[in-house]
């Protein structure tokens, strides 16, 4: 069928209307558990969104200069991967399931860690660390990314993040 | 699928008003396309225009921002100051290409 309108059409871009925010708590320093955060954030980023990433707990790793480019995953635990549990207590498996996902995620052109939070800083996007986490872990500004752009309380993000939705990971 | 009429060009259209054929964009037509959602042209913002029409020839897929910054090496801060906001569907917009559909 082919229709024809007198004014163009135009996709809207609804820049006006982006006043939309985004928060997302990183809590987990597994491999696996890195990435739904980062993708999100860089697809919400993409679209306009304001987007501001917390760190806490063990989502320390993912800021962590020390850390973030070495996130393991291991089967251990995860009935997902549909192998018995035995073997992902024997010894290598973890570095092998590691190395398995690291391959299929640079396969799909997805970058590696500190190489996806780059991409996101450069994007607009706002990195914060949890201040009870680095005090419990003994870690100060020198020791994190140095995107971050501060060791915040949970408050401050909160405040942060006044009408946001929010993503807990 | 509907057709529409930017600045006396007759193009195919989906119903957002992205182009579907390939073959019915020049680089004229990408300048009005731009002029429709208030981007002026410059050297850079044809670089990255160019660079998504040869890599979706190569491809069959429009590339996703990640591509054109390592791949068309422009960088990402930059084209949120080209296209700003929705940098990858304004770009897919304005070089008459389907949104791109890779999550990265």
């Amino acid at each position: 069928m082919t229709t024809t309108q007198n004014a163009p059409l135009v996709p809207s871009f609804d820049d006006a209307a982006t006043d939309r925010k985004l928060a997302i708590i990183c809590s987990k320093g597994n491999l696996d558990m890195a990435y739904p955060g980062l993708i999100l954030a860089n697809a919400a980023l993409g679209e306009g969104v304001e987007v501001h990433l917390f760190f806490t707990f063990w989502g320390f790793d993912m800021i962590n200069k020390k850390t973030m480019g070495d996130l393991k995953f291991t089967p251990l635990g995860n009935t997902a991967t549909h192998m018995p549990q035995g073997l992902g207590g024997l010894p290598g498996m973890t570095h092998m399931a590691t190395s398995r996902m690291k391959r299929s995620i640079a396969e799909l052109d997805v970058p590696e860690v500190p190489e996806f939070l780059q991409q996101i800083v450069d994007s607009g996007g706002h990195l914060w660390a949890c201040r009870m986490s680095a005090d419990m872990m003994h870690l100060d500004e020198e020791d994190l990314y140095d995107e971050v752009e501060g060791i915040i309380s949970a408050a401050d993000f909160i405040e942060k993040t006044e009408n946001a939705q929010l993503l807990f990971i | 699928m509907p057709t529409t009429t930017i600045d006396g060009h007759v193009i195919h259209v989906d119903d957002e008003g992205f182009m579907t054929e390939y073959t019915e964009w020049s680089e004229p037509l990408g300048k009005a396309l731009a002029a429709q959602i208030g981007i002026e042209m410059s050297d850079e913002h044809w670089k990255a225009i160019r660079f998504l029409r040869t890599d979706f020839a190569d491809q069959g897929e429009t590339a996703t921002l990640r591509r054109v910054s390592v791949l068309g090496g422009i960088p990402t801060k930059q084209l949120f100051v080209l296209f700003p906001q929705k940098p990858a569907k304004k770009m897919a917009y304005v070089a008459g290409l389907p949104k791109p559909h890779g999550c990265v």
